[in-house]
């Protein structure tokens, strides 16, 4: 009886190719939008996320100048000092390390390699701020900092082009004009949205930046760690006493500096995303419900001439529970499909935006599953129920349907 | 034939449609006993109540009162699945307006009642095809209702009627919509189903050639009744188309 059933329903569909193909087509676009406008915006948030996340958290950056987009005259501020950096270290409380920064860039060459790279001079405290783990070889010791020895820890992207991929600790390499010893190597953090390849760099104790290629004692910018008992706002507020007073400005002027919090960031991004997602997704649910709308239609288009199929099985001896059953499995089986339908293409969509948006691909089963399920419903409902009505219906009355 | 106990039999069957004022009273008390192997047309006025009792000869409607023997078997009490079920194995029916699937093939449309009965494809191939083949129109199997003639159309409607093998086929104004010449094929078809195949058929129609075609005329006038008029010769061609 259900294998009947199912082949009368089969049979209906493909009879009307164009009737089922209009029914589910809102449900494949309404599903589709759900589903990748969800995906997209859950990888966006992520991608965010996960940049911020490699900054660190419990990190505040502290830059000279007025941060983002604003400072637009008057000469550069100055750049910090080490003064500065050991002041903060040991002057603030709830800090638990802070990590100095001097920055050059300069052209690596190996074995008739070269490859122009970022340097960064920094301390072993850059290291503890933040993890970023070597996968091969050591840290520089005490002793070579202090003395600012040319070691220099790599980043796997000057490993690739500058060795070719080959091992490159304990290879000497020059840089710029300086012959240079690879100690250690960085594991893999990716690509960041803001600042490139987080890979490309070459890391060095910051004394041997300041000696041979910036040529000066500035810190360019410092990575302050905060201890997870302290809130970073309260540190910050300290910090921000300490440099106004050690950068001697005057009450009521602006900081010529600015300090990020990592994580006001990330939450304020992750919220802002969060927020898009939810108001993406909203449309596109409402497409869902246009689908919906739409399949009502062509059922209720087609109702007449279901009725009278309805009053034709009847009459030759189909029982009412047949007939529904057969307009349940139909109704089921279009709507499934095209929330199949749905689910592909957005999957494809995804895979097609996903590099453009620059987001990692993503699946998430439970908003596929939650787009199916609704796309079953509204094919129950708006499917399913007109053929309920008609049933119930004496065989005359629905063979007399006009 | 006319001495065994009657396939159906009516007694004082009433039906009022509506409720209330515009209640009307279709059927005032219909007594009918039909033998089986009949071949019986109904005739009379428009409204008189003709199709009211067809459909509850064909187990699609209820009477307001009185009883409806089936075979010897209380049919007013049983309820809907039951007298679908009763429909499925005992009666075909062929309507006015052909009343096929669209965009079904013939042979699909004349399978229908064999799939609702169970039957396995081969099998309901072979039916299908031989009921196809008594009206004529194995050639036709894979036509859709729109690509055949209405003779044609109303042909298929016969073979999905009988493919069951019923006991009686109830025709409500088969030639209806036929012009003469398509509607005495059609009558010459049902005449000989109901003399080869031995299924009762009761035919409604207003045109007195086609009831000629008939062994028992019934003739209803306001809801009942009015007389009953039985044909010399039976299972013959009647006399009055060979006075035509
Ligand atoms: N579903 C219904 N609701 C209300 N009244 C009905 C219904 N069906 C039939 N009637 C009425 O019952 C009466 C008998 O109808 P019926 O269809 O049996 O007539 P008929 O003899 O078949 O007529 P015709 O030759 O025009 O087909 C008519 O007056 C009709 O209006
Ligand atoms: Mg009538």
């Amino acid at each position: 009886m259900l294998g009947t059933t199912f082949l009368l329903a089969l049979r209906s569909i493909r009879r009307h190719i164009l009737r089922s193909f209009l029914t589910i087509l809102g449900i494949v676009i309404g599903v589709g939008a759900v589903v990748t406008m969800v995906t997209l915006g859950k990888a966006t948030t992520a991608a965010v996320q996960s940049q911020i996340a490699a900054l660190g958290t419990n990190i505040l950056q502290i830059r000279p100048g007025q941060g983002f987009g604003r400072g637009g005259g008057g000469p550069r501020p100055p750049d910090f000092k080490p003064e500065d950096v050991a002041a903060i270290a040991s002057q603030i409380a709830g800090v638990t390390a802070v990590a100095p920064q001097a920055q050059a860039s300069a052209t690596a060459i190996y074995e008739g390699a070269n490859w122009s790279t970022t340097i960064n001079g920094t301390t072993a405290a850059y290291f503890q701020v933040q993890p970023w783990p070597l996968v091969n070889g050591r840290q520089w010791t005490p002793q070579e900092e202090q003395a600012g020895k040319a070691v220099c820890i790599i980043g796997n992207t000057v490993r690739q082009n500058l060795f070719r991929g080959g091992e490159a600790v304990g290879e000497r390499f020059r840089l710029g004009d300086v012959s240079c010893d690879v100690i250690g190597l960085l594991s893999t953090r990716g690509q960041a949205g803001f600042g490139g390849d987080q890979d490309d760099v070459v890391i060095m104790p910051i004394k041997t930046v300041q000696r041979r290629f910036t040529g000066n004692r500035d810190v360019r910018l410092m990575l302050v760690g905060v201890d997870q008992a302290y809130a970073t706002s309260t540190v910050q507020a300290s910090i921000t006493q300490l440099l106004r007073e050690r950068r001697n400005i005057t009450d009521g002027r602006e900081d010529d500096f600015n300090i990020f919090d990592t994580k006001q960031i990330s939450d304020t991004l992750t919220g802002t995303t969060t927020a898009l997602t939810r108001i993406v997704a909203a449309v596109a649910a409402i497409s869902l419900v246009v689908g919906g709308i739409g399949i009502m239609n062509i059922m209720l288009v087609s109702v007449t001439e279901r009725t009278r199929e309805i009053g034709i099985r009847l009459a030759i001896g189909a029982v009412a529970r047949e007939v529904l059953l057969q307009f349940l499995v139909e109704a089921v089986a279009l709507s499934c499909l095209g929330g199949l339908i749905g689910l592909v293409l957005a999957q494809a969509v995804i895979a097609g935006l996903t590099p453009l948006l620059q987001v990692p691909w993503t699946f998430d089963p439970r908003i596929n599953v939650i787009a199916f399920a609704i796309s079953a419903v509204i094919g129950v409902v708006f499917g399913y129920f007109p053929a309920r009505r008609a049933a119930a219906l004496n065989p005359i009355d629905a063979l007399r349907h006009e | 034939m006319a001495n065994s106990a009657p396939l159906i039999s009516l007694r004082g069957v009433t039906k009022v449609y509506g409720e209330g004022a515009t209640q009307f009273q279709a059927l005032k008390g219909v007594d009918l006993d039909i033998a089986a192997g009949d071949f019986v047309a109904v005739m009379g006025p428009s409204g008189s109540g003709k199709s009211t009792t067809m459909n509850i000869l064909g187990c699609l409607d209820v009477p307001s009162a009185g009883t409806f023997l089936f075979q010897g078997h209380h049919v007013e009490t049983l309820d809907r699945d039951q007298r679908a079920l009763l429909r499925r194995r005992h009666l075909g029916f062929v309507f006015q307006g052909f009343n096929l699937l669209s965009r079904t093939t013939a042979l699909e449309n004349v399978e229908l009642p064999l799939l609702y009965r169970g039957d396995e494809k081969r099998a309901r191939r072979q039916a299908a095809m031989a009921a196809l083949e008594k009206v004529g129109l194995d050639q036709w199997w894979d036509h859709t209702p729109a690509e055949l003639s209405g003779g044609q159309q109303q042909r298929v409607a016969i073979a999905r009627a009988i493919v069951t093998s019923p006991d009686v086929l109830l025709a409500d104004e088969p030639t209806g919509n036929l012009d003469s010449e398509r509607s005495i094929e059609i009558m010459e078809l049902l005449t000989g189903l109901n003399r080869d195949s031995n299924i009762t058929v009761l035919m409604v129609t207003h045109e007195p050639d086609m009831a000629a075609f008939a062994r028992t005329v019934i003739h209803f006038k306001d809801g009942l009744v009015e007389r009953i008029e039985a044909h010399h010769r039976p299972g013959e061609t009647p006399e009055r188309v060979e006075a035509n």
